[in-house]
């Protein structure tokens, strides 16, 4: 386990570092000045010779891909603020510093997926087992056909349809915001129910879809049926011997999932008006704020790459026959 | 794979015109596969294909609204309106000096069945239909270009082993550890900055490519893994050693042995791949990243009928559930072809 903990830690280092060298490299590729934008109306070259110094831009992209990652580990001095290591860089578009910024923004991302997460995974593994368990009868395709219907809709279809059904048409439920759960509880959870609604639907379709059809996979197996000869009651296979196996696949995808939700849903951040870190991606790229944007894709990227390091030893966990070689 | 029952004996005395009769009442499997002797595994996935009702429904509405995108500018000049033309400023009557529609429902009315978009004043219906030709050829080209790209690194992959399946590999494993959405946003501007100059009048057909290979670029790995998997069980059946002891080419092998086994993987993904690409698109332009005014979008339209929300939610409401409904479609004829190709599956 630990063998391969460490194999797989250095790997996603790798990963990473190419992930914000091709962000730097993407960057560089647009055709458009930074400095530019900083530099006001009264601009000379002089001027702009200088700004472009500061911030760094006078150097070739290596050079300042090089200079990026040797500040996270020796930290810096941006505009007379201090960056102690792990220092991810100075914004110039916000004026602060790039950690700051991301840690100011992470908690209302991890809120919103945390939420519906909850929801999504009881209500869409619990429909989802209750259709295998009926597979054939009304039950089943009542959800199958509700859960067809609910992963068709797309987040900018269903969320603002959402928002003008239960807020501005009726009044229902308050308008999506962000309040910090340490500051007020109920707060927290009223600003953020619409876009949990509008996510777990769409989330707990999916996974209905999915559990559905690996329960009824693995109910066709060989071993099920064995089991079921060997006289063992329905509820003890289907709990003990199908569902065991369905569970890799569910947390599989669940592991993807997360690390993608984590790292920052851009559409449904934007559709809400949430401020978190899809909406800063957004935001940073059309701002063309390259430390900031480099910030959110390594941050959103390590997400992705540990939750996948996560999967595949939760994997092992669960199934006895997956060796970690 | 599935395989041809095969021509048994008496293969040739088959009752004519009699298999459907025959499957339709047979009560167990056996008599139906009896029925469908002699038939390649073409004309047994069609028939199957052809008894799922929901298959053939949602086929119905997918050849419609591809028929709509075809047929967009006939339907426009009978219904008499273009997606061009500023309605709502050329009549102010039609529109108030905020910008509405002065008509209930979005201004719908016997001239503008759909009604009129907010502000510029076009007619919703024209913008709908030629909208599907905008999302359906964007995401028909992401298809093609991406099974492309997947079929040959795949079997490269999976059929040449070794160090070509290791650095594929590894190229997989970054792009999927590329968080999709930025990455699509941000590599936009770029590959619009490398095929037209930045000072020259964007052309035409600028944003339709641009938008085609972003997606490209980050939609093949799927497939790739896949058929990676397939082509390395395959290579060590015995056909391929048969093929390679006769002095078969690795051309030869891989076009003539290995690819005509992978038509059914390659078919069923690409269906279900290519509503993933409609709504990917219609996602970049809902962001104001992709598609760019005045070619008709449905993502724009959204995210158009998403700021009139508080008035009106007639303009969200068509360009929504056009999609929806396009999607949905997709989404089962996707399933009924994989379910035709491979019966075990079913749903």
């Amino acid at each position: 386990m630990l063998r391969f903990l460490v194999r797989r830690t250095l790997g996603a280092l790798v990963i990473l570092l190419i992930v914000s060298m091709v962000t730097y490299a993407l960057f560089f590729a647009i055709p458009a000045d930074p400095a530019r934008l900083y530099c006001g109306k009264t601009c000379t070259p002089e001027n702009l010779a200088l700004i472009r110094h500061d911030m760094g831009f006078d150097h070739a992209w290596p050079v300042q891909y090089w200079n990026w990652l040797s500040t996270i580990f020796t930290g810096g001095t941006f505009n007379g603020v201090h960056c102690g290591a792990p220092c991810f860089g100075y914004s110039f578009d916000k004026k602060e510093l790039v950690g700051g910024i991301l840690l100011d923004r992470f908690p209302t991302t991890l809120s919103l997926t945390v939420g519906s997460a909850v929801v999504f995974l009881i209500f869409g593994i619990g429909t989802g087992m209750l259709a295998a368990h009926k597979q054939g009868k009304p039950a089943d395709k009542i959800a199958s056909g509700f859960s067809l219907l609910a992963s068709s809709m797309q987040i900018y279809v269903a969320g603002p349809l959402a928002l003008w059904a239960l807020c501005y048409s009726t009044d229902l439920l308050a308008l999506p915001t962000y309040v910090p759960i340490t500051e007020d509880p109920l707060g927290w959870a009223g600003g953020l129910l619409v876009p949990w609604i509008v996510l777990s639907l769409i989330w707990t379709a999916n996974y209905t879809r999915m559990t559905r059809s690996s329960m009824v996979e693995q109910l066709s197996e060989d071993y099920v049926r064995t089991a079921r000869a060997k006289g063992m009651s329905g509820t003890s296979v289907f709990m003990r011997y199908a569902w065991r196996g369905a569970m890799g696949t569910i947390v599989t995808v669940f592991g993807i999932d997360l690390g993608v939700l984590l790292g920052g849903a851009i559409i449904t951040e934007t559709t809400f008006s949430l401020h978190g870190l899809g909406e800063l991606a957004i935001h940073s790229f059309r701002d063309s704020d390259l430390s900031l944007l480099v910030g959110v894709t390594v941050v959103a990227a390590t997400l992705i790459v540990f939750f996948n390091i996560i999967v595949d030893a939760a994997y092992a966990l669960i199934d006895p026959r997956i060796r970690l070689a | 794979m599935t395989t041809p029952t095969g021509a048994t004996t008496d293969g040739d005395t088959s009752r004519p015109g009699s298999t459907s009769d025959l499957a339709d009442n047979a009560t167990t499997d056996a008599p139906a596969d009896a029925g469908f002797r002699g038939l390649s595994p073409g004309q047994l996935m069609w028939r199957r294909f052809l008894r799922d009702r929901t298959g053939v429904v949602s086929a119905c509405v997918v050849l419609f609204f591809v028929a709509v995108a075809i047929l967009a500018p006939l339907i426009s000049m009978l219904y008499g309106k273009n997606p061009e033309t500023h309605y709502g400023q050329e009549d102010v009557s039609l529109l108030t000096d905020s910008g509405l529609p002065t008509g209930p429902n979005g201004g719908m009315s016997g001239d503008f069945w759909f009604g009129l978009e907010p502000g510029l004043g076009r007619d919703v219906l024209t913008l709908l239909i030629y909208g599907i030709r905008t999302s359906l050829i964007i995401a028909v080209a992401t298809s093609l270009l991406t099974t492309v790209i997947g079929v040959a690194l795949g079997i490269a992959a999976g059929y040449l082993g070794g160090k070509t399946d290791y650095l594929i590999g590894r190229v997989i494993d970054v792009l999927m550890s590329f968080p999709s959405q930025i990455f699509l946003i941000a590599t936009m501007p770029v590959v619009t900055g490398l095929l037209v100059a930045q000072d020259e009048n964007p052309p035409g057909w600028l944003p339709f490519v641009a938008v085609t290979l972003v997606l490209s670029l980050l939609g093949w790995m799927g497939l790739a893994r896949i058929l990676r998997g397939i082509s390395l069980s395959l290579r060590e059946r015995e056909f391929i050693e048969a093929a390679k002891v006769t002095g078969a080419s690795p051309m030869r092998i891989i076009f003539k042995e290995i690819l005509p086994n992978l038509w059914t993987p390659i078919l069923v993904q690409s269906t279900l791949a290519l509503p993933a690409f409609v709504t990917a698109e219609a996602g970049l332009s809902y962001l104001g990243v992709g598609v760019s005014e005045p070619t008709p979008d449905w993502g724009r339209m959204i995210a158009d009928g998403a700021n009139f929300l508080r008035t009106d939610v007639t303009f969200l409401l068509f360009p929504g559930l056009a999609m929806v409904v396009f999607v949905l479609a997709f989404n089962l004829l996707g399933d009924s072809v994989r379910d035709a190709f491979d019966p075990k599956t079913g749903r």
